[in-house]
């Protein structure tokens, strides 16, 4: 579904990637994992098209995702999350997730300036979608609320409300459990996994290995702006580079195993 | 004191009120995206110029004039839109700024049209109370229409966070332009309206002065709604006249007035969310 | 010809140059176009005059003065007006329209002391001597204008690039957040900053209404907008940059009004400004400083 072919990126002097290539196929949860300032969340901005590729080609369903602007890329069926929460603060819920309909409102100047019966209709739907999908996120009882309201658990589940609402078919969730209790994580396990059987295709970067290996059918590994090793979380485990990766050569540096790297956070390094 | 008399004297600072609020409308659009253009005083001044000098040069009719007066600034508004608009916050205040110098001397130096300094002199005074009215009417309606929509809606979320409305499928730049172009628009009726209405203009009207007023009137009354845009209008038109007896101090007060509002009011004068945290009982702080 | 506009640009341009440098410096480290720096310009002028005419005491007092009184303007602005909103942690354009809510006020409270024509300093409170170097006339005036200019450039200069307050600065500049952390007061270097950069702008009004005998309460309102031109020439926040473009100005001025006619001295100033603008919105000689919060 999604394809990046020998993507490089570098900032100035600074290779950020090198020669990625990843391949998310349909209708799997995908992992992409690796420690701090790997270049995960780069990867993102290159899919999403807030960066431009240095070289390399990217694709998703056939389409070509080079020169495309993120709004393009979002009506192709992308959408995503962020790693430091983006919410438009000072709208309720309810208007960020309209927002969110924002591409499938298909109304022109006069029916919106006279009110006719199409501009009412559509109003009238996105405004149910978004209702249900706030339901969906348990928020429904907030939904005219101001969004900078919330609690950290609250905006995250928010933010893919409205993620969601862009009807994408891959959604890219940048560390979706950061900042939340064990008890929040199982439920956005849950929800994430329900999310996936409606369909979705989901690439995600987190942290939490729990998380990751519980909920993951494929992981990448990425170190140092490479791929070092893709495959399922057994294959992963067991990957003599990844684990080197995760502890270190000094192991008085970083002392923790795959399976404790919990709460790491890669700060705000958009 | 009857209305016939009421009007006599204050005719005209009520037309000019009308005029002021459309000036004010036509910022409110850019900062509703999160723009800070001040070109609207220059915007106000080409659609001012264009129409009076075709009523006065070539006798075209007023229903004519007005709609060259829109257009006009329109049409440069997209010109230097396209570079413009890629440009943000400081440096997009900067360049509009300075465009609005470049407008303000070109009419200055072109004297053979625009009169130069001394400015255009006997415009006829086609502009009627109810011209002004309609205006304000219609101007107000699409804009309360535009809010509602998803076109509204955009502009909130460009306003909060360009990159995560661009990720909602908002295309940003293009939005922006629209605001951009539609507040030229509206600011090139007003100056067309006005200068119908007052006999005379002149290039002093339209520079940096106008410019900061125009951005006054819109954050003094409020830019969270349409009502508060109106009421700036309203308050710094009418405050020159209220404020008489303070004689030379008068338009010290005008720039006291704006520094307390941006100290004490950052919202505005007309700001729906305190009036609703007025009403309504202070609720639990959040988790 | 030529070498006597060279003399006229050079004395000009060392005037933008002196306003922009307050300018670029409130820009660099508080982060806010002040737009009330031409009012503190224009305070400057006024002092120095009072001091003149009232005091009768001398030039060299009354520059100081118009130093002294302009500097208390901006430590007040900042005071009363910059600080609260700092605390307050109003986005940036925030304080840029306070700021014209200042410049309102002391043009207007300066309208109504002083009157709004153009006042000028006793004859012979401007020295009349002239030196003739290579043919070219240059005055006293001008010649205390290029050096005083130039001293204040050179020392605003050492004490960024040599001093502890000067490292603490730029240190501000990149990101006030970080400089906080590292011990530095950032509160007190903000209003050191503010008095400075008006006294600054104190000393380019004098040295102006000097040049061109002329003080009037919009004095400020024309060389704000160069003083824009100037720093967005030379690279926002850049204080070398404000130098280079504050003569710069000075000479397309005065070179356009020899060659092309003065209708157009304006038209140069605006057009450049708008061109770079378009062209390249970091400057002719600097490069986008990207602030962290």
């Amino acid at each position: 579904m999604l394809e990046l072919a020998g993507v490089s990126k570098h900032f100035g002097g600074l290779q950020v990637l090198s020669e990625v290539d990843l391949c998310v196929p349909q209708g799997t949860i995908f992992g992409l994992i690796g420690p701090n300032g790997a270049g995960k969340t780069t990867v993102f901005n290159l899919i999403t098209g807030l960066l431009a590729p240095n070289s390399g080609r990217m694709s998703f369903e056939g389409q070509d995702l080079l020169r495309q602007k993120p709004h393009q890329i979002t009506r192709l069926g992308i959408a995503r999350t962020f790693q430091n929460i983006r919410l438009f603060k000072e709208m309720t819920l309810l208007e960020n997730v309209v927002v969110g309909t924002y591409r499938h409102m298909d109304y022109g100047l006069p029916g919106l300036l006279l009110g006719l019966p199409g501009f009412r209709a559509h109003e009238a739907r996105a405004r149910a979608r978004a209702l249900e999908l706030l339901a969906w996120m348990k928020l429904d009882g907030k939904a005219h609320d101001l969004a900078d309201n919330l609690s950290y658990g609250e905006q995250r589940r928010l933010e893919l409300a409205r993620a969601l609402a862009t009807e994408p078919r891959l959604l890219l969730l940048d560390e979706p459990v950061a900042g939340m209790n064990t008890g929040e994580r199982a439920e956005l396990m849950a929800e994430i996994q329900a999310i996936r059987a409606r369909g979705y295709t989901i690439l995600m970067i987190e942290h939490d290995m729990r998380f990751v290996m519980g909920l993951c059918e494929q992981i990448a590994v990425l170190n140092f702006g490479k791929v070092i090793a893709c495959g399922g979380p057994d294959k992963i485990r067991s990957n003599a580079q990844v684990i080197e990766a995760y502890l270190g050569r000094d192991d008085e540096e970083h002392d923790v195993a795959p399976s404790a790297v919990v709460c790491a956070n890669d700060g705000d390094a958009q | 004191m009857d209305l016939q008399n009421f009007w006599d004297v204050y005719g005209n600072l009520v037309l000019t009120l009308g005029t002021n609020a459309l000036l004010a409308l036509s910022i409110w659009l850019t900062l509703a995206c999160g723009m800070l253009a001040v070109a609207n005083a220059a915007f106000m001044g080409i659609g001012a110029y264009t129409a009076a000098l075709l009523t006065m040069k070539c006798g075209a009719p007023f229903a004519l004039s007005l709609a060259a007066g829109i257009i006009m600034p329109a049409l440069i508004a997209v010109i230097i839109g396209l570079p413009v608009i890629r440009l943000s916050g400081v440096y997009l205040a900067m360049a509009t700024l300075a465009f609005g110098e470049v407008v303000r001397v070109f009419i200055l130096n072109a004297e053979s049209w625009t009169g130069g300094a001394m400015g255009l002199n006997g415009i006829p005074q086609y502009t009627q109370w109810w011209h002004v009215l309609l205006a304000v009417v219609l101007v107000l309606l699409a804009l309360w229409r535009v809010r509602a929509s998803k076109i509204g809606r955009a502009f909130d979320a460009i306003r909060g966070d360009e990159t995560a409305a661009s990720l909602m499928g908002v295309d940003v730049r293009t939005r922006k332009m629209q605001a951009f172009v539609a507040g030229a628009a509206i600011a090139g009726l007003a100056g067309a309206l006005n200068a119908h209405l007052t006999f005379f203009i002149s290039p002093g009207e339209f520079g940096f002065d106008k410019g900061v007023e125009i951005l006054t009137m819109a954050i003094l009354g409020g830019t969270g709604g349409l009502a508060g845009p109106i009421l700036g209008a309203g308050i710094i038109t009418v405050l020159p006249e209220a404020l008489r007896g303070l004689a030379d101090y008068r338009l010290m007060v005008n720039g006291v007035i704006l520094v307390l509002i941006v100290l004490f009011l950052p919202q505005g004068i007309w700001d729906p969310a305190r009036f609703k945290r007025w009403l309504v009982p202070k609720k639990a702080a959040h988790a | 010809m030529l070498e006597q506009q060279f003399v006229n640009a050079l004395s000009l341009g060392c005037i933008y140059a002196l306003f922009a440098l307050g300018f670029t410096l409130v820009f660099g480290v508080l982060g806010i176009i002040n737009l009330g720096h031409g009012a503190v310009f224009m305070v400057g002028a006024y002092a120095a005059l009072m001091t003149v005419i009232h005091l009768n005491l001398p030039l060299w007092v009354a520059i100081i003065a118009a130093m002294i009184a302009a500097g208390l303007a901006g430590a007040a602005i900042d005071a009363l007006v910059l600080k609260p909103l700092r605390k307050r942690g109003a986005p940036h354009l925030i304080p840029m329209i306070a700021t014209i809510g200042t410049a309102i006020i002391l043009n207007n409270g300066a309208q109504a002391v002083f009157g709004a024509g153009t006042l000028r300093f006793p004859f012979g409170t401007v020295p009349e001597e002239a030196l003739q170097i290579a043919g070219v006339k240059v005055t006293a005036l001008d010649l205390g204008i290029i050096v005083l200019s130039f001293a204040m450039m050179a020392a605003l200069l050492l004490v960024m690039r040599r001093t502890q307050f000067g490292r603490a600065l730029r240190a501000i500049a990149e990101s006030p957040k970080a400089a906080r952390l590292l011990g530095i007061n950032v509160e007190r270097l903000f209003f050191v900053t503010s008095l400075a950069a008006a006294a600054l702008g104190g000393l380019a009004g004098v040295l102006i209404s000097l040049n061109s005998n002329a003080i009037f309460p919009l004095m400020g309102q024309d060389i704000l907008l160069k003083g824009i031109a100037v720093i967005i020439l030379g690279g926002m926040g850049d204080i070398r940059g404000a130098m280079l473009g504050g003569l710069f100005l000075g000479f397309a001025e005065v070179l356009s009004v020899a060659y092309i006619g003065s209708d157009m001295r304006d038209a140069v100033a605006f057009g450049l400004l708008f061109l770079i603008l378009l062209l390249r919105p970091q400057g002719l000689f600097g490069k986008v400083v990207q602030r962290k919060a």
